[in-house]
């Protein structure tokens, strides 16, 4: 099976205090650890698991500025082959239709069985991509995909549907699937193996080797443009307990105490 | 007169909640703009839902096919592209959801129709389409504009609006035929498989301790589950504990897990992202312990803690052993 995995360099921000910048139209980065993005780290071990059990190559493909290499680095230190990245400046403002454009470029020149990357991204969360991407390139996709059994030319995948519910699809290959979090188990990667990796080369390509205008991509190319960023209002507020940790415990184990809950 | 469409959502028999919430939204948009609100269905043997729906909007567009019986992305994609084309809809409205997702992106790239997903809020202005969205994990809200088109497609988070019941409209039910005239090969639906249930009904608990990503190993895991005992409820958690294995997927609260209703929901560790609230806002009391202070669970919750988790379950654990002597 020969396998591209479309992958993005985000930062982590789930338990990091974000703040807007002064135009209200973007994040301050500068504090900010960058990582692969948490949906793609599945996607990405799933496809070295399938390569390990069925033989195959493992390509990595990315849209990002040269701070995205380390994320290929760490891809390739678990067990992708190859990386690609694809970089303009005038790629910057893209949406996911933009990102979708470019990819398809580059991978319908390439031979694959199967694409994998993450049912979503952990910044922007447009959960698109990739089924757009299925769209250009002409083949079938499905989305939040927990569970993968291939055969030679046949997907057969669960994907989640809410409450717990699965539901199980069958895939004529190739297709893109976009993977949800908990698939499987991504390996650890040492810091030596990642310098291993150093040594495999990564190919950059740019807007005109891509084969686009600068019309089809960045701002000019996407469907929606962001105007403004804000904090999101909230509707109500927790009241705040003070104090060392024993007095709040000794608080919250009072209210507690006086709504019969102890 | 140009119209909104709404995509019913419908699975084992069941219209999904989603659907109505898009009602409300779509007939509120469709009474500032001028249009006029169509609910579609499509499905096999859906005639009750026609009926249901018909209550909500103006006009249900139809598509009976037993091809339709159950979701498959590749066939709404067929019957929903030929609406979008013969009708040209001001805006097509389709669930966030599992169905949504798998459906929207590529109808939208194969009719280069604007598509904005996962939107809390939408309003058109000088004939431009603004949505509000949430990134960055519901930490930072944004407002966007679409390209200007003819027609826009949006993907509408769940319970983002109320599903409002209003005075019956008493729509018109017109039937379409389907376009499908063969299989679809390529995509085939096989069947809904349900994960075995575990030894813990986490819906029936009165007081659920609800673990996050501030949880970093497992080992961590005994203390909070002692605290749990301790106030005689059981553990809960969000996403991420699932994903790791250190809980099994029925102790899951969310979108995509158990939607709960205790007496008390202790939530430790969990930023809030909008999947958890979803599933846990309903609850009577919660506190919130976090680190962040900008946590969006501070937002849902009744008392808020910010501290590092650890050091509030040891003397929140003794003080509750000597309440109770």
């Amino acid at each position: 099976m020969d396998i591209i995995v479309c992958v993005k360099h985000v930062p982590e921000t789930a338990e990091a205090d974000l703040k807007i910048n002064p135009a209200g139209n973007a994040i301050k980065k500068s504090d900010l650890v960058f990582d692969i993005n948490e949906w793609d780290d599945y996607a990405l071990e799933e496809a070295v698991q399938i390569k390990e059990k069925l033989g195959g190559t493992v390509t990595v493909i990315t849209v990002g500025s040269e701070d995205a290499d380390s994320t290929l680095r760490k891809c390739l230190a678990r067990g992708a082959d190859n990386a690609i990245r694809l970089t303009d400046q005038k790629f910057e403002g893209s949406d996911s239709y933009a990102i979708a454009k470019i990819l398809h470029k580059v991978i319908k020149n390439m031979s694959f069985n199967i694409i994998l990357t993450g049912a979503l991204a952990g910044d922007d969360g447009y959960a698109a991509t990739g089924p757009i991407l299925a769209e250009l390139l002409g083949i079938s996709h499905a989305t939040m995909v927990k569970k993968i059994e291939l055969s030679s030319d046949v997907a057969k995948v669960n994907r989640e549907l809410e409450g717990g519910l699965e539901e199980v699809v069958e895939l004529k290959l190739p297709a893109v699937l976009t993977i949800q979090t908990g698939i499987n188990e991504p390996r650890y990667v040492s810091i030596m193996g990642i310098r291993k990796a150093m040594q495999k080369e990564t190919k950059v390509l740019g807007l005109a080797e891509v084969g686009l205008n600068e019309n089809e991509v960045g701002e000019a190319g996407s469907w929606i443009k962001i105007e403004k960023m804000y904090v999101p209002p909230v509707e109500k507020q927790a009241e705040f307990l003070q104090g060392t940790p024993e007095e709040i415990a000794a608080k919250i184990a009072e209210t507690l105490k006086a709504r019969g809950l102890v | 007169m140009q119209e909104i469409f709404v995509l019913a959502e419908h699975r084992q028999g069941q219209i999904r909640d989603i659907t109505f919430e898009m009602l409300t939204k779509g007939r509120e948009l469709a009474e500032k703009t001028n249009t006029e609100l169509t609910a579609l269905l499509f499905g096999k043997d859906v005639k009750e839902h026609a009926k249901t729906l018909s209550q909500y909007a103006k006009k249900v567009l139809v598509v009976e096919d037993a091809k339709l019986e159950n979701f498959n992305s590749e066939a709404y994609q067929k019957v929903l592209s030929n609406l979008i084309k013969e009708h040209k809809p001001l805006l097509t409205s389709i669930g966030h959801t599992s169905f949504g997702v798998d459906l929207a992106p590529s109808l939208a790239a194969s009719l280069d129709s604007p598509l904005a997903t996962d939107c809390i809020d939408l309003k058109f202005e000088n004939e431009t389409l603004t949505v509000t969205r949430q990134i960055y994990g519901g930490k930072v809200n944004v407002n966007a504009t679409l390209r200007k088109a003819e027609s826009y497609i949006v993907t509408i988070r769940q319970a983002a609006f109320p599903a409002e019941k209003k005075i019956p409209m008493n729509g018109e039910i017109v039937e379409a035929p389907s376009p499908l005239s063969e299989e679809i090969t390529e995509k085939r639906f096989i069947e809904y498989v349900l994960p075995p249930p575990g030894g813990v009904d986490i819906t029936a608990a009165d007081v659920l301790i609800g673990i996050g990503r501030g949880i970093k190993d497992e080992s961590e895991i005994p203390p909070v589950e002692e605290l749990a005992k301790t106030l005689g409820g059981v553990l809960a958690c969000s996403r991420p504990i699932v994903d790791k294995g250190w809980l099994p997927n029925d102790r899951q609260v969310g979108s995509s897990g158990k939607t709960v209703k205790p007496k008390l929901y202790i939530a430790l560790g969990i930023s809030g992202a909008f999947q958890h609230v979803l599933g846990m806002k309903n609850s009577d009391l919660i506190i919130a312990v976090n680190k962040d202070r900008n946590a969006p669970i501070f937002g849902v919750a009744d008392y808020g803690i910010v501290e590092d988790l650890f050091k509030i379950v040891p003397p929140l654990k003794a003080k509750v052993y000597e309440l109770r002597g």
